[in-house]
């Protein structure tokens, strides 16, 4: 179905609802990159009334990608709950971006739709919404989940611990890793992104964080973020896994070309809840995500980046994560070219993601071929920390020495702390005061030779 | 050093890690000195995406060391497509193709083309001594002409080999910059290179420069690939990269500690 909309005396005409909402985004180089960005501004505004008037229901009977060739595609239709969807049922796109932002529609309301939600709806209002109704209406969603610790709670925000080291040496990583716990970091979780896929080089890794955490009592979890495949192989071989990783796109053809099926991820799911380490909740999957992942597969089928995105988290949701870190500007300018096209992005995947139920966390970052600097990094840190991210990403200095790419520092997470007043994950704020990195409020204490991590920290690394 | 800040007293964990660790706060916020020294590292990246490269020297050096040297430019006019349009920087423009045809070149065994990529800093500085470190070992190779590219990606290489016949190609290209390494190569070796190859048919050698993989070794990684590439035919997927197999076993882990890469330090 084709859809019109008409400006003065010019008639704008969409081939179909893809096109239409394609057309109805901001502006963002991977979207021109593809070829389906509106061709003037004003194509764009048309785009954006056309799609105001478009009713919820179209998106139940007009699939962007078809439900015969696609199985995320099937993922959403099959499981769509038209109970969820009866109390939105009425509205179009437009009203329904009026019904977010009313005064009367709180968190329970907002929970009530989610299973009735398609990511095309959610994909389709954000791209009528400012800055504001994106950070507005995402803070009256939190989305809690737990594992060691519960992350999500309103007023409180997370830190994913990202000790990285070039060569994977241990020390170097607990080195890292030692600096983000003295600065109070590390409760979403301490991640590290190994250099390589080997399955001793990745359960070494495992071994030494889970020592570490068993030794200091630490309620937080790990995770060495390598293929499901690895991980179910290091599972079977005995390894202590937390946190099972994997990265995922909105498409079937982007998500085989990661390796992976929604069967394979179901496995994946299913051999981590076998180990039952959790000890307050059984949220274990931990899915990374960004905007452009499916063009760069040459897997779009020519829908616009961002409702491509929207889609993965609906895989996502399928296995109940712990975390959702969408990954903004780390893919480069040839999908988002600068600040502002990062920052516009990553208020979208928060708003899409929480709507949608899923706990979004960002990593705020960039690379050096984007027109983007640490300024627009402190802008979206603030404008998602008070939108109610779950977590973001510590990294000393900011500066990760093996992925090359600049992201958001345990000083970061001090300031937005500070400014907006926002807690960490309880369970972990009271580790952190019993091991006197933290006073009663909070805050970080002067650090001495005399706190327990710091004492103790020869002996766990292995320093002589 | 200034009475607001809180220091870290645990410096001497920088010995295992060149990460920013350890840089102290006042309040919650970066010390001065660090700041500056990010400010510093992120402008030399930028530098290095953004700086042109300076083919005339490269020519000049290539020709002195006894290569025939050609040059090409891709489909991308100026830095800005390049970073908007990675499909431009994989393909010739019309006029280096038509060069190209034109010298209606020999069959080579392997071409190698030095490559801007996202940094012209690691072209100009490492390609050409990779170069001299590996062709000594290549003696029974037919080495065709040296192509000087800009504004490159990976795949340009395809293209080029193509047109010059050649039964392999060794594209050395500049790697995205990280703030301790705006200088660092890439190397990406292809067997019949032709317009369309995927990258599953490559191999890659990365991080080559002489605080990361240094040329030895580097020329070493590379000489078996093309030696074992031309034996079986292939490159990418089917050619898995054993050079390191016994050599590396006795060669420990820690990395080398710069000190510029700790910015921290006073």
């Amino acid at each position: 179905m084709s859809y019109t909309e008409s400006i003065g005396s010019r008639t704008y005409r969409f081939a179909d609802l893809k096109t239409l909402m394609a057309k109805a985004s901001p502006q963002r180089s991977g979207d021109q990159l593809a070829g389906v960005a509106a061709a003037s501004e004003e194509e764009r505004v048309a785009a954006k009334m056309s799609l105001a008037q478009v009713p919820l229901r179209t998106f139940l009977n007009e699939a962007l990608i078809p439900y015969e060739s696609d199985e995320v595609t099937r993922l959403v239709i099959d499981d769509h709950s038209p109970q969820a969807f009866a109390e939105i049922a009425h509205l179009t796109v437009g009203d329904f971006r009026n019904w977010l932002l009313s005064s009367t529609t709180d968190a329970d309301a907002l929970t009530r739709i989610a299973a009735g939600l398609t990511p095309e709806m959610v994909a389709a209002v954000s791209k009528l919404m400012r800055n504001q109704d994106l950070i507005a209406a995402a803070r009256k969603r939190p989305v809690i989940t737990r594992f060691r610790n519960t992350v999500g709670l309103p007023g409180r925000m997370s830190v994913r611990l990202q000790p990285n080291h070039p060569t994977d040496d241990v020390k170097g990583i607990a080195a890292s890793m030692l600096d983000g716990l003295m600065y109070g970091c590390g409760d979403a979780m301490i991640g590290i992104n190994p250099a390589s896929d080997n399955l001793a080089a990745i359960t070494k890794l495992l071994v030494m964080i889970d020592d570490f955490r068993q030794r200091y009592q630490v309620p937080t979890q790990s995770c060495v973020l390598t293929h499901v495949t690895n991980t179910i192989a290091a599972i079977e071989k005995g390894a202590p896994v937390d946190l099972v990783f994997q990265s995922i796109a909105g498409t079937e053809k982007a998500n085989a070309g990661f390796g992976i099926s929604l069967a394979l991820l179901q496995e994946a799911y299913e051999a981590g809840l076998s180990l039952k380490r959790g000890t307050v909740g059984n949220n274990l999957m931990y899915f990374e995500t960004g905007q452009g992942s499916a063009l760069s597969a040459d897997a779009h089928f020519g829908v616009d980046q961002q409702t491509c995105e929207v889609r993965a988290y609906a895989v996502a949701r399928k296995f109940n994560p712990f975390l959702v870190n969408t990954v903004v500007g780390f893919i480069g300018p040839e999908y988002l070219y600068d600040g502002k096209q990062i920052t516009r992005a990553g208020l979208e995947d928060h708003f899409c993601g929480k709507l949608l139920g899923v706990p979004m966390g960002c990593d705020i970052c960039y690379t050096n071929h984007a027109e983007a600097d640490q300024d627009d990094m402190d802008n979206l840190l603030t404008l998602l920390g008070v939108a109610g991210i779950n977590f973001i990403m510590g990294i000393p200095g900011a500066d990760d020495v093996m992925l090359n790419y600049q992201s958001t520092s345990f000083h970061d997470a001090l300031y937005v702390r500070d400014v907006l007043g926002l807690r960490r994950a309880p369970e972990f704020e009271e580790w952190l005061e019993s091991m006197q990195i933290t006073d009663a409020r909070g805050a970080l204490l002067s650090a001495s030779p005399q706190q327990p991590l710091l004492e103790g920290a020869s002996d766990w690394m292995g320093i002589a | 050093m200034s009475d607001f800040l809180e220091k870290n007293p645990w410096n001497a964990l920088r010995q295992f890690t060149n990460a920013r660790i350890a840089l102290g706060r006042a309040g919650s916020s970066l010390p001065t000195a660090p700041l500056l020294a990010f400010n510093l590292s992120h402008a030399q990246a930028r530098d290095a995406v953004h700086h042109p490269l300076d083919t005339e020297a490269l020519h000049e050096q290539l020709r002195a060391q006894g290569f025939t040297s050609l040059d090409a430019h891709s489909a991308a006019p100026d830095r800005e497509h390049y970073l908007r349009r990675p499909d431009l920087g994989r393909r010739l423009s019309e006029q280096s193709r038509a060069a190209l045809l034109e010298l209606e070149a020999e069959s080579s065994d392997v071409v190698f083309v030095i490559a801007d990529g996202l940094s012209a800093f690691a072209a100009s500085k490492q390609a050409i001594p990779l170069l001299q470190t590996l062709c000594p070992q290549l003696k029974d190779w037919k080495i065709g002409p040296v192509v000087v590219a800009r504004q490159a990606r990976v795949a340009l290489g395809d293209e080029i080999g193509e047109l010059l016949k050649a039964k392999m190609v060794v594209m050395l290209i500049g790697e995205r910059p990280g703030l301790s390494s705006p200088d660092s190569l890439g190397v990406y070796l292809t067997y019949a290179p032709k317009v369309g190859c995927s990258d599953a048919q490559r191999n890659c050698i990365s991080n080559v420069r002489p605080e990361g993989l240094d040329y030895p070794l580097a020329a070493h990684k590379l000489h078996y690939l093309l030696t074992n590439g031309r034996r079986l035919g292939l490159t990418g997927v089917g050619l898995k990269d054993d050079s390191d197999a016994h050599q590396l076993a006795d060669t420990p882990a820690t990395p080398v500690v710069s000190d510029h890469s700790n910015p921290g330090a006073t």
